[in-house]
């Protein structure tokens, strides 16, 4: 059992949760994730770690209610437990390596951190400021509610951006435009790194391509077993089959098949959408809509 | 009855069964195991054994069984396998100990597995349990991978004294036993868990959701955490595919996928894990996992077409599996091949485009290899297709663990009569040596691992 020793609620269904994980704690790096599993009964759900304590044998996860799994797992409480928590998988972020360390110095970077995206993010940033690497944020938001982190961001980041898409809070407008205007202004990237819905990535991706900044993309497909032995993850990238799972899920993001990773992120949208009604209307859920089968 | 015909077993009636995950076969009653029993000829030089991947003393198990003494008869047993219900279930008998049964030379073969499995299902159901009265010598061994390469190897090394600890990444334990093969043949909470906890009650110990190689190298287990020798058994896990066009598209699954969802996530059963229950499926493959397959989708509701580029003859499938899916329903499109998965704008599977093949001349195998008839292409309408190509050891462990050799298709290289791999005090054994192969297979390697394991800790003392 990986009991959850803090829960806190950062933003209108956006949940932080810092659960006892010794191995993963001792083992995981910046860009890597954790498959969490609630119950017997539960699905296995990837989430990316988004800061992690060695000596108090901690990783924190940040999750975004949006079906029934998640929904489920916003009602733990402090005290709780996940019945499974396994990483970390995947790759960890090229940047955050130390024998790249070096090379890493001489760039200069810029994050586009996109909703929930935001968690992943810090991470990275986190580990750059503390291996002396400063980086800037541009991060991305709905509304002024949704935002989360900034306090944090800005004290690993050298700048930070925030932007929403309705002009509640900071600048209006998205993260790409917001990269237009820093460019515009004469600012230089030679990296950059996307994290965010699959949309944003693309589009960021198009905008960074005619900018001629190589980017790194964080994919979030599908997943079951998180180990390589399924290939429900799989996209294509540079016309060939990867895994996200062990191959990534970090990639050049001017490679990525994103039309195709998002017809596929799609596929159990209406089994997600029964259960998730299920879950939240319990007993009065069968009201005869003729939808269900 | 002339003794030259087995004692029948009950099986579900096929129409029914199709319909639910509930165990086909239904085992013999204690008056039908002891009836077959009797037609052992108790041969002096059993060639039963002689077949069987980890040497049961087959015809003293069978007296044991006809005198009814059925505890004495799983101790037998236990003393060379660690998982009998599982491999009275699965092995494929015919080409192993049945296969060599003086019996079945005139008429048909002792029904060596179904007794087994009468066997280890009658000590579990009367709580017997294995048990070792060995000392315990102080050595920790680490196991890698739950399946039944480690289950074996550790279930070996505990009863000779070893202190052994099995790691697994998933969160069950079984490998294959409880991702791959469907609850319809090996149910998992009453076989597959009892012979874990069979495993445990020797003194292993196992940690879930521990990923060698990622949560902990092996190098860092050996200097870390004291463990003086390793096992690997974490199987061929990576599913192949064929690079057609359209094998992306929604509605194309790995076998292992659409297995580990429905069994070990038990999606059938419509918990939180979906599953695509599609109405036509194809599936691609001629192994048993191809048949699992095939007849999961039939009772999650579907048409279900076998494509297979070999014919009948070549079906690498038990011959009790491809019988079994016949019964059900699944329909065989043998000596056919898929080009293309056709697909709607959607990017949602519409059909598949097949070619139709036919037997050339021998190759330096003996097999013969499957050729295209040109022109003779035609599309079969569906929603579903299920890739089931073999798997391929998954190179997480090896990439690594300092000095480690691989062959070329990624398999660890390991000594057949001991195990040995290419780096002091790690041992390796099952699909992750052999690449993709069956049950006993693996649980033989684990024996020999154990073995070579003990040899190399008396040979350092």
């Amino acid at each position: 059992m990986y009991p959850i020793v803090r829960k806190e609620v950062l933003a209108d269904k956006i949940i932080l949760m810092e659960v006892k994980a010794p191995r993963v704690s001792h083992s995981c790096l910046p860009g890597q994730f954790i498959i969490a599993k609630i119950d017997e009964d539960g699905e296995r759900i990837p989430l990316t770690i988004c800061d992690y304590d060695r000596e108090k044998e901690t990783v924190t996860i940040v999750v975004q209610t949006i079906g029934a799994s998640t929904e489920r797992m916003a009602y733990l409480e402090e005290g709780d437990s996940f019945e499974d928590f396994v990483g970390p998988l995947g790759q960890p972020s090229e940047l955050c390596v130390e024998a790249n360390l070096e090379e890493t110095k001489k760039l200069n970077i810029v994050f586009i951190a996109g909703g929930l995206g935001t968690a992943p993010v810090y991470p990275q940033v986190k580990w750059l400021h503390d291996h002396g690497v400063d980086a800037t944020v541009i991060m991305g938001s709905r509304t002024k509610d949704l935002l989360f982190y900034i306090d944090e961001m800005k004290a690993v980041a050298k700048e930070v951006y925030v932007t929403t898409d309705d002009g509640t809070y900071g600048f209006h407008g998205m993260g790409t435009n917001q990269l237009q205007a820093l460019v515009d202004e004469g600012k230089h990237y030679d990296r950059c790194v996307a994290i965010g819905p699959m949309i944003m990535m693309k589009f960021v991706c198009k905008l960074t391509k005619e900018l001629e900044i190589p980017t790194i993309v964080s994919m979030n497909p599908i997943m079951v077993d998180g180990t390589g032995m399924c290939g429900a993850c799989r996209l294509i990238v540079d016309g060939k089959v990867k895994f996200a799972c062990v191959d990534g899920p970090e990639f050049d993001g001017h490679l990525v098949d994103f039309d195709l990773a998002m017809a596929r992120m799609a596929q159990y949208k209406t089994e997600e959408g029964r259960k998730k009604l299920e879950f939240e209307e319990g007993d009065t859920h069968h009201g005869g809509c003729g939808q269900c089968s | 009855m002339d003794g030259l015909v087995r004692v029948p077993i009950s099986e579900q009636d096929p129409k029914v069964r199709a319909t639910n995950f509930d165990e086909v076969c239904l085992g013999y009653t204690e008056e039908e195991a002891v009836k077959e029993a009797e037609r052992c000829l108790n041969c002096k030089n059993p060639r039963c054994v002689g077949g069987c991947p980890v040497s049961i003393h087959i015809p003293a198990f069978i007296q044991e069984v006809k005198n009814r003494n059925f505890e004495k008869a799983y101790e037998i047993i236990s003393q060379s396998s660690a998982l009998p219900a599982v491999c009275g279930r699965v092995c494929p008998q015919e080409s192993q100990c049945e296969g060599q049964c003086v019996r079945g030379i005139k008429g048909e073969a002792v029904a060596i597995g179904k007794l087994e499995r009468f066997v280890a299902d009658w000590a579990r159901e009367n709580g017997i349990k294995p048990h070792t009265d060995a000392p315990k010598n102080g050595h920790k061994v680490a196991v890698i991978g739950s399946g039944p390469a480690g289950l074996t190897c550790a279930g070996d090394l505990a009863r000779l004294g070893y202190d052994v600890t099995i790691f697994e990444a998933l969160h069950k334990t079984g490998g294959v036993l409880v991702y791959g093969i469907p609850e319809f043949r090996l149910p998992k909470d009453k076989v597959v868990a009892a012979e874990v906890e069979n495993v445990k009650s020797l003194g292993v110990k196992i940690e879930t959701n521990v990923i060698i190689g990622k949560s902990i190298t092996i190098d860092e287990l050996m200097e870390e955490e004291g463990f003086e020798a390793v096992f690997i058994g974490s199987g061929a896990g990576l599913p192949r595919f064929m690079g057609i066009p359209g094998e992306q598209a929604l509605g194309v699954f790995s076998a292992n996928e659409y297995l580990t969802r429905n069994n070990l996530m038990k999606a059938f059963k419509d918990l939180d894990t979906p599953i695509s229950r599609g109405k036509k499926v194809v599936v691609v493959g001629g192994g048993n996992v191809a048949m699992d397959a095939a007849r999961t989708a039939l009772r999650l509701g579907a048409e279900v077409h076998i494509v297979y580029r070999r014919g009948e003859a070549e079906l690498p499938a038990r011959a009790e599996e491809v019988h079994h899916a016949k019964e059900e329903g699944v329909i065989f499109d043998l000596l056919q091949n898929p080009v293309e998965i056709l697909t709607d704008d959607k990017n949602q599977v519409t059909g598949i485009r097949i070619i139709k093949m036919e037997l050339g001349e021998p190759d330096e195998s003996g097999r013969r290899s499957p050729v295209e008839i040109p022109g003779s292409e035609y599309n079969i309408e569906c929603d579903t297709v299920i890739m089931s190509l073999g798997t391929s050891p998954n190179p997480l462990i090896s990439s690594t663990t300092d000095g480690m050799e691989v062959n070329r298709r990624g398999c660890i290289v390991a000594e057949e009569e001991t195990g040995a791999t290419t780096k002091n005090a790690v041992y390796a054994g099952g699909d992750a040596v052999t690449g993709a192969a069956t049950v006993i297979l693996a649980m033989g390697a684990g024996k020999t691992a154990a073995k070579g394991i003990d040899e190399y800790f008396k040979n350092n003392k």
